[in-house]
């Protein structure tokens, strides 16, 4: 039998405040030393691509944008999933606090990708599968916001944002194909390739520091936003007027 | 449910205005299209398909208004919650009503328009199925979008941020069915994905809309 005590007690408001706390610090500051060391390796010690030359060093923040623009859509979906079965309050905020770092990382994945593209294919946008899906995914997080902003309610906000979230990641597969078959142009993958890498090692490591910096970046943000929107939420509770010292 | 979709029925009969307004709608959309652009032949028949689906995809975002806002506002919505009837069944019957008369329009005026928009005669057979079966995904998404906005005031723009990335793929196979009509080749493909899609769609969307609606009664 799986001990599930922490997770019960995660999931109570006082506890995760407290517990957040401390973790925003402990994903913080790895993030912080990953994204040093990502940043060094990638733009200063990895050694010029022999096609695309220096300007190719903007994949060590689109890369990693990219892939967390879809990791948190899941997480997302998986906590909206979470809040609808078991009415988890945390999962509803969860999903409203994660979707415009969702956003945000996807719109830094597009404006890399478009000034990356304009060297490479000499042009800013064209429409190719992998950058119309990406652009169709940052119009269903704008959904999310959109819909977890509409209610005066907040938690009605966030459980029909749950929803939307849910009822969206399983149409992201859908929307994706469909616009893979549609066209494409984009580069094959890089790294997920993992037999063989089509990529230098001393090039590889930053990558992987940074996606690691950018996937602890945002744990940390989350728990601080969280911890906001709990505070904006329970702000007549007494546990947290006992947390700020004001019993 | 059947009670409740021959209510459903009676209901859109006797507000004609909401199927007919749609419809003209439609009709102005494809009519604009040649407008904006020069109305050549052959640009105008590369451009049909695209045209066709997009007028469809904005008009039914203008008909999913109603399928729940009249119930609310006259209470017949809590009524319809407090039923022996489990609640993804009504929302079932609800859109399977609304599908069945706003797609019937739609696959009724589709060959129309794309005979004013220069599609070849070959792909009208191609033209129906597809909007079928497109409309039958679009309802049911839009089912969903129409229980998650219930009592927003606002909710006509909402609604086409939450529904319109939703409703690519369906533009995607239905545009692509009827450009491979146009041009001969095999049309089955986009066909069997739509089919495949408005099932996926049947089946989550009565669930989801419910969820949907519980929260907005909660």
């Amino acid at each position: 039998m799986a001990n599930w005590v922490w997770f019960h007690r995660l999931a109570s408001p006082p506890s995760f405040y407290r517990t957040a706390g401390k973790l925003q610090w402990w994903f913080g500051v790895p993030a912080a030393l990953l994204m040093a060391y990502g940043l060094f390796g990638g733009l200063v010690l990895a050694p010029a691509d022999y096609q695309q030359g220096e300007a190719f060093r903007i994949i060590y923040v689109h890369v990693p944008s990219a892939w967390l623009s879809l990791f948190v859509y899941t997480s997302m979906a998986v906590a909206g999933a979470v809040a609808l079965i078991w009415r988890m309050k945390l999962a509803e905020i969860y999903v409203t606090a994660a979707a415009p770092l969702g956003a945000s990382f996807t719109a830094l994945a597009l404006i890399t990708g478009m000034l990356w593209g304009k060297p490479m294919w000499g042009t800013y946008w064209v429409w190719d599968a992998r950058l119309t899906s990406e652009l169709i995914l940052l119009f269903l997080y704008l959904g999310v916001m959109a819909l977890g902003g509409a209610w005066d309610d907040p938690r009605r906000g966030a459980r029909a944002a749950s929803v939307l979230a849910v009822v969206g990641v399983i149409n992201v597969p859908i929307v994706h194909y469909s616009v893979e078959w549609w066209n494409s142009l984009h580069q094959g993958p890089t790294v997920t390739k993992f037999d063989q890498p089509s990529i230098a090692a001393e090039m590889l490591w930053p990558l992987l520091a940074m996606a690691l910096g950018f996937t602890l970046y945002f744990a940390a943000v989350q728990c601080t936003r969280m911890r906001a929107a709990l505070v904006d939420r329970e702000r007549d509770a007494r546990w947290l007027k006992q947390a700020w010292g004001k019993a | 449910m059947i009670a409740l979709m021959r209510r459903e029925f009676r209901l859109l009969w006797r507000r004609r205005a909401g199927l007919t307004q749609p419809l003209i709608f439609f009709a102005l959309v494809c009519v604009l299209g040649p407008l904006g652009v020069n109305p050549g032949p052959n640009l105008l028949a590369a451009m049909a398909p695209a045209l066709l689906w997009l007028a469809i995809l904005l008009a039914s975002l203008l008909t999913l208004d109603r399928i729940f806002r009249d119930d609310v506002e006259s209470g017949v919505m809590e009524l319809l919650l407090l039923s022996p009837l489990p609640l993804w069944m009504t929302v079932l019957a609800k859109a399977l009503a609304h599908y069945l008369a706003i797609g019937g329009v739609f696959v009724l005026a589709a060959p129309v328009a794309a005979v004013l928009l220069g599609a070849p005669a070959g792909s009208m057979a191609v033209i129906c199925i597809s909007v079928a079966l497109g409309a039958l995904s679009l309802t049911m998404l839009g089912t969903v979008g129409a229980a998650l906005t219930v009592g927003q005031h606002n909710a006509g723009a909402l609604l086409a941020i939450l529904l319109l990335p939703l409703y690519v793929p369906v533009l995607i196979f239905g545009a692509g069915a009827i450009q491979a009509a146009g041009q001969g080749l095999p049309t089955a493909g986009p066909l069997y994905l739509l089919a495949a899609m408005a099932v996926l769609h049947l089946t989550i969307a009565p669930p989801a809309a419910a969820a949907a609606l519980r929260i907005a009664y909660d």
